[in-house]
This record gives structure tokens, C-alpha cells and sequence, in this order.
């Protein structure tokens, strides 16, 4: 505790005063108390405490706020007609079915081309590779594909699916886009979850003969599935969130339910833009309805990865 | 005799433990494909430049338009007789922004951080680290209606102007999209200052606060600058909140109370108005060209700031 280093029997700077005055001073206090400087540094602190303290409510209490609105002005509009019927009178009745259809086939695509890829990066950065200038820039272009903006990624997604490989707009096109887009959560996901199974697992099973492959497949690949089931829940969520990308490669205000995988759909980020920006006059209710599905389905996904990780901890027998 | 028979049994015993049977084989095709998608990050992230470049190549192959690109305000291209691209404004419109945004988010999020590391303890300091991730987690497109449907109308009461989609909005609600970002990252600088740092300083008799503002923060600047970076980078790619919330107009933003235009927004509402090919749909790729290496060079910097400036010789 700071009080003991200034043991100075409560003269503080000024040194000795008058006699008289030294002695009332040695009687009136004791080396324990809190000089004026401690006094003013401890002031300071619970004042700098308390800034701080301000700051992360600042941030905190308006998301809390605003999630509260959400509800309240939105939690009238949810009900079974609004999860499975189709809109009409231009969006402003009816319910937002096709988009959530449409995100959900949206979603699947993209983890069926995201996965394998982004599991198979993983196994090569955790498990084959050596560190060479190859792996380096394997690790910067993970970082920076993170890192574009999600309409570059649109663009790209226009340039090379819609246009160059000529699927048109369409879900394929959009979810490749959105698969290029996520990629690099499930890769550092399923990466880190590799490397957390200890090392001795894999050498035992190389001491039996097991080739490279044969450990990953019988040792890690089983110990490390509850983490990549973690990174693939995370970038559920941030596919289903995601509007750039799908606004011009397959993704449209209102369209019919697709039929194959060449078509257009609707999408649930893409119906609240459009309840947003481009319905007249819609009931009150309706886009906050549509924001807070939205927010539901990520907020429970995000739950669900955040429970798994706690799972996951308690569950580890090493 | 060419070789002992010693040596002729210890090669046939070699070859029969080598045999090439089906695991070996099936450890090369593993092999060949955890490579293949190892080495399609690296395909993708230059592909995305190559393609961006390929559709915007007529229009930024010309060097006399990238003069008028970064230097002309008047972006018309619908002008009938000589569209024009100039993206300054669209440039501005975009700093203008992240600039607004940053002075909400940084002294937010560093404090938050500053608090959640140094200040708080046990459940507050769970619960708090659990709602900012969950902040971390809500679409920019649920943002974009809170700018437009919850903030916009506070805006005008407070204010006392006609339209609620301004610079504020959207630097407020850019601001607290990146502020989860920022915290998280400024709090793993922050818990990276070794724990023998404080301990030394609070042995010398300093207070909490004190040990915190000499000895922590400096130690933990390159961590916390690549924070600050990294939400600056955020910030400025950000899209669908911007689009619906800075007012779309195409300006030099002189208040914060007047609607603003950035880079993408402008390439999101433009798109769907330009045909393959044309010159506009090439200008707004040049707009993408940009909008890439800008936060190329950001997350670059951030980088190397965070790891300590080792290549900066």
C-alpha cells in the first residue's frame, strides 16, 4: 500500500517547524494517515476511476438503449403470418418469408465453398507449413482479405462471378462472394483450435507409424472440432449480417423464390435496406420487425459460439 | 561381390518399411490439397486487386483522368455532354467522416479498455467484456436504420434542422461501430505490458491511476496506435450505414449538420445506374481501385506499428 512510502511522521515537505508545532504535529497524527500529497494522488485516481468507468457506459449504455427501441417498436410486428408469408402492397404487409428463405440458401452455399477451403488453409498453416517467406504471406493475405471493405469485395464479386466466370446475378454468385468474404474467420478459427491440441498427441500417434495425414485425420481433426464448429457459427452470423456484398451480385428487392441456384433471391439484410430506403410510407413497425429478426438470428448465433468456447474450456480433458 | 551381405539385408529391410501402400498415398493427396487451399488466400486476396483493376481499366489506364480523379470536386458523370469524375469531395466526404467518427470512438474505446484492463473486476468486467462483443456483432445494416430512424429524428429535435442524415449521424454511428473493434484490441495492448511493470511501480509507492498513465500506456502506444489504425480502417470501408445514413449528398462538408457523401456509399448507389463497360461503371471501379489500396495501406501500417517497427530501418 502506498501509505507506507512516505513514513515521514506526518511533517510532509515543510521539515521541521517550531518546536512547539513539531510536537503537536507527532501528536495529532501518526505515520499511517494520509499526507495532503497522498491525498490529492488517491483524489486523482478515483476521479481518473470514474472517467474511465463513464467512458465504457458511454458505450455501453446506448447499444442497450437502442436494442430496448428495437424491441419495443419492433416486437409488435413479429408473429407466424410474418415468418412465412410473402410481402405485398409493396412490402408494406405481409411478411418477410423469401428473405428469410433466401438468406438461409444464401448462407448454405457459402459455407459449402467457404469451408472446405478455409478448413483445408488451416491444416496446412497449423500442420505442413514451415515458416518460409510462402507461410508469411499466406498469414498477410489472411489479415488483408479480413480487411477489405465489404463493397470492394462486392465489386470483386461483380467483376469475377457475375461477369467473368458469367454466372450472372445469382446465388451462386453472391454466395461465392460472400465465401471469399468469411473465409479468413473460419481459417484463423479452425487454426486456432488446431494448434491448441497439444503437440505430445501428435507425437504419440507419429511414434505408432501414422503417416501426416492419418494423425490429423484420427487425432487433431477430433479434438478440434468444437472450435471449428465455433468459427463456423461466427461466420454464420457474419454472412447472414452482410448487404454490400449481395446487393449487385445476386441478391434483389423483390423477386420470386428461387428455383435453382443460377436465380436471384431475396435477402433478410437486403429487405431492411429496402423497407429502409426504398418502400414509401411503411407501417411504423415494419422495419424495426426486420431489424430485430436480423438482430435475433446473429445475436443467438453469437450466443451459441460464445457458449460453445465456454463449453469447450470446461470440457478439455488436457 | 558389389556389396556385403550386411549391407544388401539392411536395404531390403529399409525398402520393405518404405512401402508405398495406400496411406502414403493418401498423405500425398492431403498434402496436395491443404496446399492447394493454403495457397488460395494468396490467389483470392490478389485476384479481388486484378479483377477490380481489370473492369476499371479503361478509365484508370488514363493518366489525365486520375488528374481530374483526385483533384476535381464536380462528380457528375450523368452530364450529357462531359461527365466528369472528380472524387475529391468523395475523398473528403470519407475523411470528413472518419474524422468525426475517431473523436467519438477513440477516448471511448481507449477508456473502456483502460477500465476493463486496469479498473474493473470480476463480473462487471465479464459482463462489460461480453456486451461490447456483442456490439462487435450487429449488421452495419441494422446501424444504417438506427442512424436513419432512431438518431436522425433526435438530430433535428436537437438541432432544429430539416433532415436528420448528416455528417454527425454518420460519424456517431460510425463511431460506435468501431468502437468494439478498437477496445478489444487496445485491451490485448494493454494486458500485453507485463505484469512486473506495475507491480515495480506500485512498489515505488504510485497510485493506480498513476501507474497506469506512466508506466502502462507507454509501453502499450504501438499496440494502441495499431488500434486506433485498425478502427480507422474500419471506418473508412465501412458502407451500408454510411449510404444510409451521411445524406448521399455529393459536397464539401463544411458542418456537421449538412449531409456528406463518401467513396462508398457513392460506388453502392451509383452501381445499379451504369452498365457493364461504360464509363461510369469503370470510374466507379477506379473509386474501388482507391478505396483498396487506401485500407491496404492502413492495415499495412497497423502492422508493422504493432509489432514494434522492426523493418523500419
Amino acid at each position: 500500500m502506498s501509505d507506507f512510502s512516505s513514513f515521514d511522521g506526518g511533517q510532509g515537505a515543510k521539515g521541521q517547524g517550531s518546536d512547539s508545532g513539531a510536537v503537536e504535529q507527532m501528536v495529532a497524527t501518526s505515520p499511517f494517515q494520509r499526507t495532503a500529497h497522498e491525498k490529492r494522488s488517491l483524489d486523482k485516481q478515483r476521479l481518473a476511476k470514474a472517467a474511465f468507468h463513464l467512458m465504457a457506459l458511454l458505450l455501453v449504455v446506448p447499444v442497450l438503449g437502442i436494442l430496448g427501441v428495437l424491441v419495443y417498436k419492433g416486437a409488435p410486428g413479429l408473429s407466424w403470418e410474418f415468418f412465412t408469408t410473402e410481402p405485398y402492397d409493396g412490402m408494406r404487409k405481409g411478411g418477410i418469408m423469401p428473405a428469410l428463405v433466401g438468406t438461409v440458401y444464401l448462407t448454405l452455399v457459402a459455407l459449402v465453398i467457404s469451408l472446405p477451403l478455409g478448413v483445408a488453409a488451416a491444416i496446412y498453416l497449423s500442420e505442413y507449413a514451415s515458416d518460409n517467406w510462402l507461410t508469411r504471406t499466406i498469414n498477410v493475405a489472411i489479415v488483408n482479405l479480413a480487411g477489405v471493405p465489404s463493397i470492394v469485395h462486392a465489386l470483386f464479386g461483380l467483376g469475377a462471378f457475375v461477369h467473368f466466370m458469367k454466372f450472372g446475378t445469382s446465388i451462386l454468385a453472391a454466395s461465392c462472394t460472400l465465401a471469399v468474404m468469411t473465409m479468413p474467420v473460419v481459417i484463423v478459427a479452425t487454426r486456432e483450435s488446431l494448434q491448441a491440441v497439444p503437440r505430445a498427441f501428435r507425437e504419440a500417434s507419429w511414434s505408432l507409424g501414422a503417416t501426416r495425414w492419418q494423425t490429423i485425420r484420427h487425432v487433431v481433426l477430433p479434438n478440434s472440432g468444437s472450435g471449428i464448429l465455433t468459427g463456423i457459427i461466427l461466420e454464420v452470423s457474419r454472412t447472414v449480417g452482410e448487404t454490400a456484398p449481395i446487393m449487385f451480385t445476386g441478391a434483389a428487392y423483390y423477386t420470386m423464390m428461387p428455383q435453382s441456384i443460377f436465380d436471384e433471391t431475396m435477402a433478410l439484410s437486403l429487405h431492411l435496406y429496402s423497407v429502409c430506403k426504398e418502400v414509401t410510407d411503411p407501417p411504423e413497425h415494419l422495419p424495426f420487425a426486420v431489424a430485430l429478426t436480423l438482430i435475433l438470428v446473429v445475436l443467438t448465433l453469437n450466443s451459441l459460439s460464445i457458449w460453445f468456447r465456454m463449453r469447450l474450456r470446461g470440457k478439455k480433458k488436457w | 561381390m558389389p556389396q556385403s551381405a550386411v549391407t544388401q539385408r539392411r536395404e531390403d529391410a529399409a525398402h520393405a518399411l518404405d512401402s508405398r501402400d495406400a496411406s502414403f498415398w493418401w498423405d500425398l493427396i492431403a498434402r496436395i490439397l491443404v496446399f492447394t487451399g493454403g495457397f488460395s488466400v494468396i490467389l483470392f486476396i490478389t485476384s479481388i486487386f486484378i479483377f477490380i483493376a481489370m473492369q476499371g481499366m479503361g478509365f484508370a489506364v488514363n493518366p489525365s483522368n486520375w488528374e481530374q480523379f483526385l483533384t476535381s470536386a464536380a462528380w457528375r458523370p450523368s452530364y450529357e455532354e462531359a461527365p466528369q469524375y472528380g472524387a475529391l469531395y468523395l475523398i473528403l466526404g470519407t475523411a470528413s467522416i472518419t474524422l468525426c467518427a475517431m473523436a467519438l470512438a477513440v477516448p471511448l474505446s481507449i477508456g473502456s479498455a483502460i477500465y476493463i484492463s486496469e479498473f474493473a473486476q470480476g463480473r462487471s468486467k465479464e459482463w462489460l467484456k461480453v456486451i461490447i462483443e456483442l456490439l462487435a456483432a450487429i449488421p452495419s445494416v441494422v446501424w444504417g436504420m438506427i442512424g436513419m430512424l432512431v438518431f436522425a429524428p433526435i438530430i433535428t429535435w436537437l438541432f432544429d434542422i430539416e433532415f436528420g442524415l448528416t455528417l454527425l449521424n454518420a460519424g456517431i454511428v460510425l463511431g460506435l461501430m468501431a468502437a468494439p473493434i478498437m477496445t478489444t484490441l487496445a485491451e490485448d495492448a494493454l494486458k500485453a505490458v507485463p505484469e512486473s511493470y506495475r507491480e515495480a511501480a506500485e512498489a515505488l509507492g504510485a497510485t493506480r491511476w498513476q501507474v497506469v498513465w506512466r508506466v502502462v500506456m507507454p509501453h502499450a502506444r504501438p499496440g494502441l496506435s495499431g488500434a486506433v489504425l485498425l478502427g480507422v480502417g474500419r471506418a473508412v470501408g465501412e458502407t451500408m450505414a454510411v449510404l444510409m445514413v451521411a445524406g448521399g449528398s455529393i459536397r464539401l462538408p463544411t458542418s456537421p449538420l449538412e449531409p456528406v457523401s463518401a467513396l462508398t456509399a457513392t460506388i453502392a448507389s451509383e452501381m445499379p445506374e451504369t452498365a457493364k463497360g461504360d464509363e461510369h461503371y469503370q470510374a466507379l471501379f477506379t473509386l474501388g481501385i482507391l478505396l483498396f489500396m487506401i485500407t491496404f495501406v492502413i492495415n499495412f501500417l497497423a502492422d508493422r506499428i504493432i509489432r514494434g517497427r522492426r523493418s523500419k530501418r
